[in-house]
């Protein structure tokens, strides 16, 4: 061992004080790159907020859209936007639901089976827009279902299918295995095992993908731009619940519609800076909804984790 | 005594039977039905393929192939009309150019920080914000691009015009930012806690060991997160439609305005074309394209995102 003069460890101390300001540097813009991100959902909201503050009156609730940006609401759209979150979430459920038990529970290790998990993460990445040419293509022109609630209520359901089977298939996979074997040694069979233990304790996890895929749904623009909705709807569709016999109508699944977004779309476009104070206002309305729906995901998580101890 | 109370009443077991078989029966049907919602997804793509390949065949039966990829103008709906999808390829690579020199730099130091550097209870907070920023409506987003960003951005560059690629490229590149951060993050944390402390022993301090032991070791994985921020941003189209305008350019500077394959889908959705003509046909043309790019980049980054988590 060499001994080292005074002077070489002087030096190595500099160098190790300069390391530690780099690591402390680096922190700083880590912090720096994350505020970044906070800051853009802050502006964004605030701007939101400051520029539609004016219209976020209960009228602008009760309105239908108008040429005179002082008195146009989103009556229809916010209507728009609920009746076709209705068909989504009706159609998507169900469906995402089953194909995340059979892809976990039932799936045989076979070659189809990985066909169907691959072909459901490509899905996953297929522009929204694609979905949108896709539904112009078959929901509208082959299969005549036209440009109506059902139809775009559809195409967001394929939208947001792998967001609720994967969703499912993590809730799923968190069950321990004993669950299945205690089912089965009391005589159950698969199905009784999934429906009455495997379903109801991953319940609280595919709430959460359903919550997330519908706040997704609820945003999208430009598959239904694609499928040919309009941006000026002056009235609603039928209501679903009549008051005489038999009570509830379907009309409503074909009436033309417009939604929340592509009401902000077509207010934004415009070059009357009127109607931009109306896009802000009914963006804000848009931003809180979604941001109200992911936390409510984000916190249902954190129960889910914190209560459930196998 | 199961046989004498069959000798005795043989009823009760032929419907302990009979409701076996039924059983069994249900339980298949069961299956078939949770296989057929499995199996939808599969038709989706077929569909998707379908949809696309068969109204571009259409589209190419009027427009030769050759013009399509050569030609330098973009006019479908013009009587002189043009299809060079080059125009609008190149509005999609410049915006998703600048969108990448913002969330690349940005997602991976979040990423580094999150995986080497912050303390778990501030990843916890840390990570649902970024989860909310890519849930936020792109719509917004093109409104806050337009509204927001670009006069902030006139104040220093005053020749910016009012749509420009920039501005939304910008805020596509925020938008991306959680996706690389969070691929590139469980990219890093992957890597075995035992490389770290070999290069703690060795002296090293927590940046040097994140830039020269964990980030190196995570490469593919960060790789595959870049693809698929690529990919997100070629497939981005309200940001554009709203803040880049909507004219075909061929250009390569992201200060002026430009078309991109999304934005022009949209546009000609907006108007009214009759089902049929050439210029519906284009949209599906153009879509094609854009089908055949995010999947040549998500297959691209699946195949890398796979190839990291078999190394260790």
């Amino acid at each position: 061992m060499t001994s080292k003069s005074s002077a070489e460890v002087a030096l190595i101390r500099i160098n190790i004080a300069r390391r530690k300001r780099w690591d402390l540097l680096f922190g700083l813009l880590g912090i720096l790159a994350l505020a970044t991100g906070l800051l853009t959902i802050a502006s964004l909201f605030v701007d939101m907020l400051i520029g539609g503050w004016e219209r976020l009156h209960p009228d602008f609730f009760t309105n239908f859209p108008s040429r005179r940006a002082a008195q146009a609401g989103i009556l229809s759209a916010w209507v728009g936007s609920v009746l076709v979150m209705i068909v989504t979430a009706t159609v998507a459920v169900p469906l995402g639901v089953a194909a995340g038990i059979w892809l976990e529970e039932y799936a045989p290790k076979h070659w189809i089976t990985d066909v169907i998990e691959i072909n459901i993460s490509n899905l996953a990445g297929v522009p929204s827009i694609i979905y949108g040419l896709l539904a112009l293509g078959l929901f509208v022109y082959t299969f005549g279902l036209g440009q109506s609630v059902q139809t775009a209520g559809l195409t967001l359901a394929l939208l947001i299918l792998p967001v609720v089977i994967v969703a499912t298939r993590e809730a799923i996979r968190a069950i321990p295995q004993m669950i299945r074997e205690a089912a089965y040694a009391l005589g159950a069979t698969q199905w009784q095992a999934v429906k009455d233990h495997i379903v109801p304790y991953s319940l609280p996890g595919i709430l959460t993908g359903v919550i997330l895929g519908l706040s997704r749904a609820i945003g999208e623009t430009a598959p239904i731009i694609t499928i040919g909705a309009l941006t000026f709807i002056a009235f609603l569709p039928p209501p679903p619940i009549m008051e005489a016999a038999p009570y509830v109508n379907f009309d409503w699944l074909q009436a033309p519609f417009t939604v929340m977004p592509i009401q902000i779309f077509n207010w934004t476009s415009r070059p009357d800076s009127a109607f931009q104070q109306n896009a802000a206002a009914a963006g804000a309305i848009l931003v809180a909804m979604t941001l109200t729906m992911n936390a409510l995901a984000i916190w249902l998580r954190y129960r889910l984790r914190k209560n459930i101890k196998w | 005594m199961p046989s004498s109370q069959a000798v005795s009443s043989p009823r009760p077991v032929s419907d302990r039977l009979a409701k076996r078989a039924s059983r069994h029966v249900k339980e298949r049907i069961i299956e078939a039905i949770l296989f057929a919602s499995a199996a939808i997804s599969v038709f989706v793509t077929l569909g998707i393929v379908y949809v696309l390949l068969k109204e571009s065949m259409v589209f190419f039966s009027q427009v030769s192939i050759v013009d399509f990829l050569t030609d330098t103008q973009w006019t479908p709906l013009f009587d002189d009309a043009h299809f060079g999808i080059m125009v609008l390829l190149s509005g999609t690579a410049v915006s998703s150019f600048v969108a990448l020199l913002v969330a690349i730099p940005l997602g991976t130091i979040i990423a580094i920080y999150l995986s080497e550097f912050a303390t778990s209870h501030i990843r916890e907070i840390a990570k649902p914000i970024l989860e909310v920023l890519s849930g936020i409506p792109t719509v917004v987003f093109g409104f806050f691009a337009l509204l927001f960003v670009t006069p902030i951005l006139q104040w220093f560059l005053p020749e910016l015009p009012g749509f420009s690629l920039l501005s939304a490229g910008i805020v596509m590149g925020i938008m991306i930012v959680p996706i690389i951060s969070s691929i590139s993050e469980d990219a890093m944390r992957a890597v075995p806690m035992a490389l770290r402390e070999g290069s703690y022993a060795m002296g090293a301090t927590r940046l040097q060991t994140a830039l020269r032991v964990v980030f190196p070791a995570a490469i593919s994985g960060i790789a595959a997160a870049y693809i698929l921020g690529i990919a997100r941003a070629v497939g981005e189209t309200m940001i554009l439609a709203i803040a880049a305008g909507m004219q075909p350019n061929l250009v390569w500077n992201p200060m002026e305005p430009a078309a991109t394959i999304t934005s022009f889908i949209v546009q000609v959705a907006l108007g009214d074309l009759p089902h049929g003509s050439v210029g519906y046909n284009t949209i599906f043309a153009a879509g094609l394209t854009l089908m055949l790019f995010t999947l040549v980049f998500n297959m691209f980054g699946f195949w890398l995102q796979r190839r990291y988590r078999e190394r260790y």
